[in-house]
């Protein structure tokens, strides 16, 4: 790996009640490239992921322990303020889940509780990110409409354009397109590539060849395990691991 | 076999006969109200207070009980909801699921809902005695406050519960403070909130026993804090004493009266839980 | 930035104060009330205050026995009216009845809970009273003035229906498919399977349901007040009048306040009522929390 990496997982566990979720993670995501986390359901991708933003913190029985280091500061350091961390990655969830507001307000939000105050700033804000994800020409009439009125497809890019505008450096998706009909699962997959050029993005996905479509590199988790991590051709085309093997070919699921 | 299928045919008309019965004693209920309360009803109970005489027939109406009964509950819902809400908020959006003061205080608010109002009406009375309080409308609505804070933080707690957790990760994700967070929280539950209004105000209009002995009763509408408010159950109570069948006749009218802003209450809240279960 | 972290912060602090305040409440209500039945206790014993049934509160004598065996054959009759009647409902509607008829009755059910207790005095008044004096009584004693403890018993019967019916309903749907399943299969029929997995499976929620319908029978004042009849006497048979504790509390707050000692014996009642009920509450509920959270 040539690049610097943006994250860097050191001796991370994650232990809920008695359940070893996560077992000695150590990886470096590499900067402004695409990494799919891929396994078999239930084998921690997704508490991985959630691992990098602290949303893990409010599971009852929690216990985390290792660190996580972002542009080389660990947040898991009690004096890390989470709210900044946050800030730094955007999530797109599994189903979209547009805020109890307008579609306008949906984009301002984060900007404006993290102190944009300006009408006008806003105004060109929201235009900007809506038009990032392609929206703006579907929605640009009707701004003060309810964001629950889009379809699916509309409301998860409407997200991913919510987590952009409070300007992260990282993108984080959970299984993000699993609620989506295959265009508009084709639209967003379109927009993370394009997006990667800004920003390093890391994604969960039981869809292998969603993995394959749109990451650089590919990270294989079974049973809370890292077994393999590498570019993306030969990881699903070459792997190494007897495991990755199995996995690839369809004989574990 | 034979013995076995008769045993289940045996129960099972006992259960309907049961869910017969307990259908029916709603409808008695009603049907006693409206039956006896009809031909006392007339506009006078609604826009007149009651005359000089009034207990002993002459003419009148109910309008200060009516009044009195709206200010209270309306005056311990407005402060029960200034208290509950953050409560609510509190527990279920500051605090983490697990938290032990959560599930305590969850306890002590299911607790509070089980204690009878006879017992809040008699606290609230020493409460009054202690700060020097005489029966009036301020000692009635702190009584039915009480009374009815528990209830406002156990409808909105169910509410936040079932509130999808992807709010709370969509927002946090954003890089808000749980401050932040909670604002969310409110637009979201804010038909939630109105079920938890209807169901204190319900509450507060109907009670007796907290009111009896901190409210006090008048025959005039109050105008200040610390005049005495008759309210309708009171009334109801009062008249239903009285020997006189013109002013039995009202009680049932006032009875009446009561029962249909109730269930005009109970019907709007529930057609509300409903619309939010569909949605959720 | 820091403004922000902060008014968090703050805002917290104040929802946590208001959250303390509120919870404290059981606490002061329990001490409030003790403290001002102290008088009396100084006076009697709690032993001599509840075995004696001398009610003369002019002559300083006070036996609160007549108004607990009162309040114990009322709250008897209401639960053994009520607990059968709502278990079969409460079966009937998740096992046998429709979807449909089940969604139908429940808010039905919920609107007796909303209805006011001084409502539920009115109707038994006009209803269950003279139906117990006309066509109930008769057939077993001589005389009777309808005002018993039998109508307020059916009375609070009615009042504690839809709380019965809620919670078992509730209980009955945690009860796991495949245990059912597993029953059925075996060849039992609906109602063995019912009687002997669902019923035992279901019991602590049951029996926390049943103690809930008590502690609430308990407490009910005016409704009890105006069908009962108040005589300080305790009761031989249900057709006997009985006079409550609340009822007690109720009729003579207002003229107490002359007498010191009558004050703190009614005060003493209303302790002694909150203690029961925030001791059964108590065990209701937290059989109730566990049952929710071994589902959960």
């Amino acid at each position: 790996m040539t690049q610097t990496p943006h994250i860097s997982v050191k001796d991370l566990n994650v232990h809920i009640g008695d359940n070893h979720l996560l077992k000695n993670i150590n990886i470096n995501i590499p900067d402004k490239s695409v990494t799919s986390i891929i396994g078999p359901s239930g084998c921690g991708k997704t508490t991985l992921l959630k691992s990098f933003n602290r949303l893990l913190d409010d599971i009852p029985g929690v216990n985390i322990s290792g660190s996580v280091l972002v542009d080389g500061e660990n947040i898991y350091n009690a004096q890390a303020e989470v709210t900044h961390i946050r800030k730094k990655m955007g999530l797109l969830a599994q189903r979209p889940f547009p805020l109890p507001m307008s579609i306008y307000d949906n984009i301002a939000y984060g900007p404006r509780i993290h102190g944009t105050k300006s009408k006008k700033e806003l105004n060109e804000l929201v235009q900007h990110y809506l038009q990032a994800v392609g929206l703006w020409e579907e929605v640009k009439n009707r701004l003060n409409g309810s964001a629950t009125a889009l379809s699916i497809g509309q409301q998860q890019r409407l997200c991913l354009a919510r987590g952009l505008a409070v300007e992260p450096e990282i993108i984080l998706g959970d299984e993000s397109t699993s609620a989506l009909d295959p265009i508009s699962t084709k639209t967003i997959e379109d927009l993370l590539i394009k997006l990667k050029e800004n920003y390093t993005i890391v994604l969960v996905t039981h869809i292998l060849r969603q993995a394959r479509r749109v990451s650089d590199y590919i990270i294989f988790v079974y049973m809370g395990q890292i077994i393999e991590f590498g570019p993306t051709e030969e990881v699903l085309l070459n792997p190494k691991e007897e495991l990755t093997k199995e996995y690839v070919k369809g004989f574990i699921s | 076999m034979r013995k076995r299928k008769l045993e289940e045919a045996i129960f099972k008309a006992l259960m309907i006969v049961s869910t017969v019965l307990v259908g029916l004693s709603l409808f008695l209920i009603i049907g006693t109200i409206v039956v006896k309360g009809l031909p006392f009803l007339d506009w006078d109970m609604i826009s007149k207070i009651p005359d000089g005489g009034y207990y002993f027939g002459r003419s009148g109406g109910m309008l200060n009980a009516i009044i009195g009964s709206i200010y209270i509950a309306g005056g311990a819902t407005l402060l029960g909801m200034f208290i509950s809400l953050p409560v609510s908020i509190y527990l279920n959006v500051y605090l983490k699921k697990a938290n032990h003061f959560a599930r305590f205080a969850k306890l002590s608010f299911d607790v509070l809902f089980g204690i009878p109002s006879i017992v809040y009406g008699a606290f609230a009375f020493s409460l009054m005695v202690y700060l020097g309080v005489r029966a009036s409308l301020l000692g009635g609505v702190i009584a039915v406050t009480l009374l009815v804070i528990p209830i406002m933080v156990r409808t909105l707690d169910e509410v936040i519960v079932h509130v999808p957790k992807e709010l709370k990760e969509a927002t946090l994700s954003l890089g808000a403070t749980r401050w932040e967070m909670a604002k969310i929280y409110f637009r979201q539950i804010r038909a939630g909130v109105l079920t938890a209004v209807l169901l204190a105000f319900g509450r507060g209009v109907g009670d007796v026993a907290a009111v009896m002995f901190t409210a006090g009763f008048s025959d005039n509408i109050p105008v200040s804090l610390h005049e005495p408010a008759a309210t309708l159950p009171l009334a109801i109570f009062f008249q239903l004493g009285s020997p006189i069948p013109e002013v039995q006749g009202r009680a049932y009218a006032s009875a009446l009266i009561l029962t249909i802003v109730i269930l005009i209450i109970v019907v709007f809240s529930t057609l509300l839980t409903n619309k939010r279960r569909k949605k959720s | 930035m820091k403004i922000r972290l902060i008014k968090d912060k703050v805002i917290g602090t104040g929802m946590l104060t208001f959250s303390i305040l509120a919870v404290s409440m059981v606490l002061l209500i329990g001490i409030g009330l003790y403290w001002r039945s102290l008088p009396i206790l100084q006076h009697h014993s709690i032993w001599e205050l509840i075995s004696s049934s001398t009610w003369r509160p002019l002559k300083g004598e006070f036996g609160f026995l007549s108004f607990i065996m009162g309040t114990l054959w009322v709250t008897g009759m209401s639960i053994a009216i009520a607990v059968p009647l709502c278990l079969l409902v409460a079966i009937y509607l998740s096992e046998y009845a429709p979807i449909r008829f089940k969604n139908f009755f429940l808010p039905l059910v919920n609107i007796l809970a909303g209805i006011p207790p001084v409502i539920y005095g009115v109707w038994g008044v006009f209803f269950i009273v003279p139906l117990v004096q006309h066509y109930i009584a008769p057939s077993f004693v001589d005389f009777s003035t309808g005002f018993t403890v039998l109508s307020g018993g059916i009375v609070l019967a009615v009042m504690i229906f839809p709380l019965i019916v809620s919670i078992i309903v509730e209980v009955l749907q945690t009860i796991p498919k495949e245990l059912k399943e597993a029953s059925l299969s075996l060849g039992a029929t609906k109602w063995e399977t019912i009687k002997k997995v669902i019923l035992k499976k279901a019991m602590p929620g049951i029996i926390a349901a049943i103690v809930l319908a008590i502690s609430r029978a308990f407490g009910e004042t005016i409704a009890v007040l105006m069908v009962c009849g108040n005589v300080p006497i305790s009761p031989k048979s249900i057709f006997d009048p009985a006079y409550p504790l609340p009822a007690l509390l109720a009729n003579n707050f207002g003229e107490m306040m002359s007498v010191p000692l009558y004050d703190a014996a009614l005060m003493f009642s209303a302790f002694s009522l909150f203690v029961i009920i925030l001791i059964f509450n108590i065990i209701s509920r937290v059989i109730l929390q566990k049952i929710e959270v071994k589902n959960a």
